[in-house]
């Protein structure tokens, strides 16, 4: 970093800490999601055509929102109704199958016709044509539909939460790649990695949430270290280009996706944690476990950002990240702080993983879904900077949640990439990023 | 354990139309990568719109001719709109920018409000009748020795590979001539070529749109045998033809043929031999869903090995593999 840029990097720096604690302590206010309605994680590697779909009307409203769970036949999945009210899953086989729904999920004032009736049967021998339509019945006593301030409200924390949970994935990316110039497309199994983990000790070992993060992070740190040890230095040290090393990475990607698959199959797991209960704040309604994702989050980014600006390792790690051959130079082991770099990033997207489980489920590719959405938090902050990544995380969380608002909700993702498409073409250095000549 | 049928499903993906269809996506991603040396990891985007432009246009009644036109003009405007923005970026930019269009435009053709369109989650089929027509091989059934396939298969092999050769004949011209020469050039040196007063933007633009246009025909190629299904388009096909590229060799005209070929050859082996080993009990620490994701591991770990060991693939030149950056 140049004497010149320095004042202008470090007041956004205080800004963007600022922001955060600010953020920590209205903890204590407590305000949170509504709108945790579960995202269908889509299974396109499907082989099939068959959908089961539907709509939800009630009294000539579309519901939108609502988390509808399609289970049978090898899958497990939840899906939320979009705008129209209508919802689909692709399903792997003219099967049976089990359609339920999340009552707590529907607008106030909105009831079942009958109570019992919140699980409807797909049959094997009811599938004529590749899709089988089950519709609930309602009934709308009184249907309020949710304001557009308070929508916009429910979407903007959920956001920050998504945001937060981004956050804890891509400052690991971004400083390996400030560190080591690689762009590790493997990051989103990293991720993955902490869901599995969480699955595995809590909820088929049955431990305790403070032992499942601690088994998290030491799981992550030690596949961060081995990782870095036995691949990524190697290859460094035989004067791999940049680009080869992220072709590497995309294989290492394929590899261990597939090897999660192998051993866990492709259905959706949870983890809650024990933490399921739902909390109400006003007109907000989220469970114990998406708060706490949150507040964790930020307060592990809060310790994570005392750890870069006021400890010598944290110092030498952005010193590394800033001009190796500089840092080199003054006496620092650049070696090691990549080693540090690599444990530490993999350990938080470990934790991300973890609480992206208690968030939404655990799937054998979790990870390789929001990957891009790591990168695309990466890039708008500005390649190689863990504070531009942090903003860049939340701006990423916020836009495709509110843009579910406007959007239909599977073309979410689609508006960040969009986004980070947007901000290369005009401002190629991110957000945060220092200007170079790119090409 | 049959071991001829295990034999002879390998060497019948030699000519299999998917494979046309990968080695001239392949091909297309050599213009890009191993010529002129563009990251583009959006290699399935170009397959997308040759495939739904050519099914969506012959269901609206267009000629065959005329729909593989629609396809080629929408992979020149993917181009435009992704070359104008990206080929100014750093390459590892490119890379990124890329897979994100090629994902956007994948959400885009899902997403239920457009069903009426793309068909949605459900895709698109029935587009075969004007091909069909064309075919001049009288009706029955044809024994290739180690397949027996009817007419319209036979139809679409011959196709697809006179397109295949037509295409390698013509990189094969492209290439040396004093064009190829100067992208090769960009590729090594982009600011040498730059200072001898080539438009290096322009050229990179024409060897995007080359590329793309082989994309676009090669996904035409890929849904004659097959239905439209929007999650054959994933980040994993990109993958597997870089997969293909970099196993024949990135910077020749035969390396994503030979590539394609043996790329299918090893898969269908692997799968088989396993497939069989676990069905007659020899393997018991796995099923047989298993075994189709053990070949993702295969091929992924077939492209880690490759960058590593032998960048330059099987046909390759060391000198000419250059990974920029």
């Amino acid at each position: 970093m140049t004497l010149a840029s320095k004042a202008p990097t470090t007041l956004i720096r205080t800004m963007v800490f600022a922001l955060l604690s600010a953020i920590f302590l209205a903890g204590s206010l407590a305000l949170a999601p509504a709108a945790l309605a579960e995202d269908g994680t889509e299974q396109t590697e499907l082989e099939s055509n068959l959908v089961v779909s539907g709509t939800l009307i009630a009294d000539g409203v579309k519901l939108s929102g609502v988390s509808v769970r399609v289970v049978g036949a090898d899958i497990d999945e939840t899906v939320e109704s979009d705008s129209n009210g209508k919802w689909e899953v692709a399903v792997p086989l003219k099967a049976d199958y089990t359609i339920s729904l999340d009552l707590s999920t529907l607008p106030s004032g909105v009831e079942l016709v009958d109570a019992a009736g919140s699980e409807l049967n797909v049959k094997e021998s009811d599938w004529l044509t590749s899709t089988s339509t089950r519709n609930f019945r309602f009934v709308g006593a009184a249907v309020e539909t949710t304001s557009l301030t308070d929508q916009i409200l429910q979407r903007l924390v959920a956001g920050l939460i998504f945001g937060a949970l981004l956050a804890l994935a891509s400052v690991g990316l971004s400083l390996i790649f400030g560190t080591t110039g690689l762009s590790n497309f493997a990051h989103g199994e990293a991720v993955t990695l902490g869901g599995i983990t969480a699955w595995v000790a809590g909820t088929i070992y049955g431990m305790p949430f403070p032992v499942v993060i601690l088994i998290g992070l030491a799981v992550g740190a030690l596949s961060g270290f081995l990782q870095n040890r036995f691949l990524w230095t190697p290859l460094r040290n035989r004067g791999t280009k940049i680009v080869q090393m992220m072709i590497v990475s995309i294989g290492l990607s394929i590899v261990i996706r597939y090897i999660y698959l192998f051993f866990i199959d492709g259905t959706t797991k949870s983890y809650t944690g024990g933490l399921s209960g739902v909390i109400a704040i006003g007109p907000i309604r989220l469970t114990q476990g998406s708060m706490l994702t949150f507040f964790m989050a930020i307060g592990v980014l809060l310790l994570f950002a005392l750890f870069l600006t006021r400890t010598r390792v944290g110092r030498a790690t952005r010193a590394v990240s800033d001009n190796i051959s500089l840092a080199e130079a003054s006496g620092i082991d650049s070696g090691k702080i990549i080693q540090i770099v690599w444990i530490l990033g993999s350990a938080l997207a470990a934790l991300g993983g973890i609480l992206l489980a208690l968030y939404r489920q655990v799937s054998w590719a979790m990870g390789f879904e929001i990957l891009l959405l790591i990168f695309a938090a990466v890039t708008l902050g500005g390649l190689g900077s863990a504070y531009g990544a942090l903003l860049g995380s939340f701006i990423v969380g916020i836009l495709v949640e509110l843009s579910a608002l406007v959007l239909p909700a599977d073309l979410k993702y689609a508006s960040a990439l969009f986004l980070m498409i947007l901000v290369l073409i005009f401002r190629p250095q991110g957000v945060l990023g220092t200007k170079q000549r790119v090409g | 354990m049959d071991f001829q049928s295990i034999l002879f499903n390998a060497i019948n993906e030699i000519l299999s139309p998917t494979t046309a269809a990968y080695a001239l996506a392949a091909m297309g991603l050599a213009v890009h990568f191993g010529y002129t040396g563009l990251l583009n990891f959006g290699q399935a985007a170009y397959m997308l719109v040759g495939s739904y432009g050519f099914a969506i246009a012959t269901i609206n009644g267009w000629p065959f001719f005329g729909a593989v036109a629609v396809s080629l003009t929408l992979s020149l405007i993917l181009t435009v709109v992704l070359g104008i923005p990206t080929l100014r970026l750093r390459a590892d930019y490119l890379a990124i920018v890329t897979i994100g269009a090629a994902e956007i435009l994948r959400y885009v053709i899902t997403t239920t409000g457009m069903t009426n369109v793309t068909g949605g989650a459900e895709g698109i089929s029935g587009f075969k009748g004007t091909f069909e027509a064309m075919n001049p091989i009288p009706e029955g059934t044809y024994n290739l020795g180690t397949i027996i396939i009817n007419e319209y298969d036979l139809w679409l092999r011959i196709t697809g590979w006179s397109l295949v050769t037509l295409v390698a004949l013509l990189l094969f011209l492209l290439m040396r001539s004093p064009w190829g020469r100067v992208l090769k050039g960009i590729r090594e040196d982009e600011d040498a070529v730059r200072s001898l007063g080539k438009n290096v933007f322009v050229l990179k633009m024409q060897a995007l749109a080359i590329g793309g246009v082989l994309g676009s025909l090669a996904g035409v190629l890929f849904v004659l045998p097959r239905a439209v299904q929007p999650g054959n388009y994933a980040t994993t096909l990109t993958f597997f033809i870089w997969t293909i590229l970099l196993l024949g060799g990135a910077a020749t005209i035969l390396g994503p043929i030979l590539g394609a070929m043996t790329f299918w050859v090893l898969l269908s082996l692997t799968q088989g031999i396993l497939f069989s080993l676990v069905d007659s009990g020899l393997i018991e620490f796995m099923t047989v869903t298993q075994v189709g994701q053990i070949r993702f591991m295969l091929v992924g770990l077939l492209l880690m090995l490759l960058v590593i060991y032998r960048p330059q693939g099987i046909l390759g030149n060391k000198k000419e593999m250059s990974f920029g950056v």
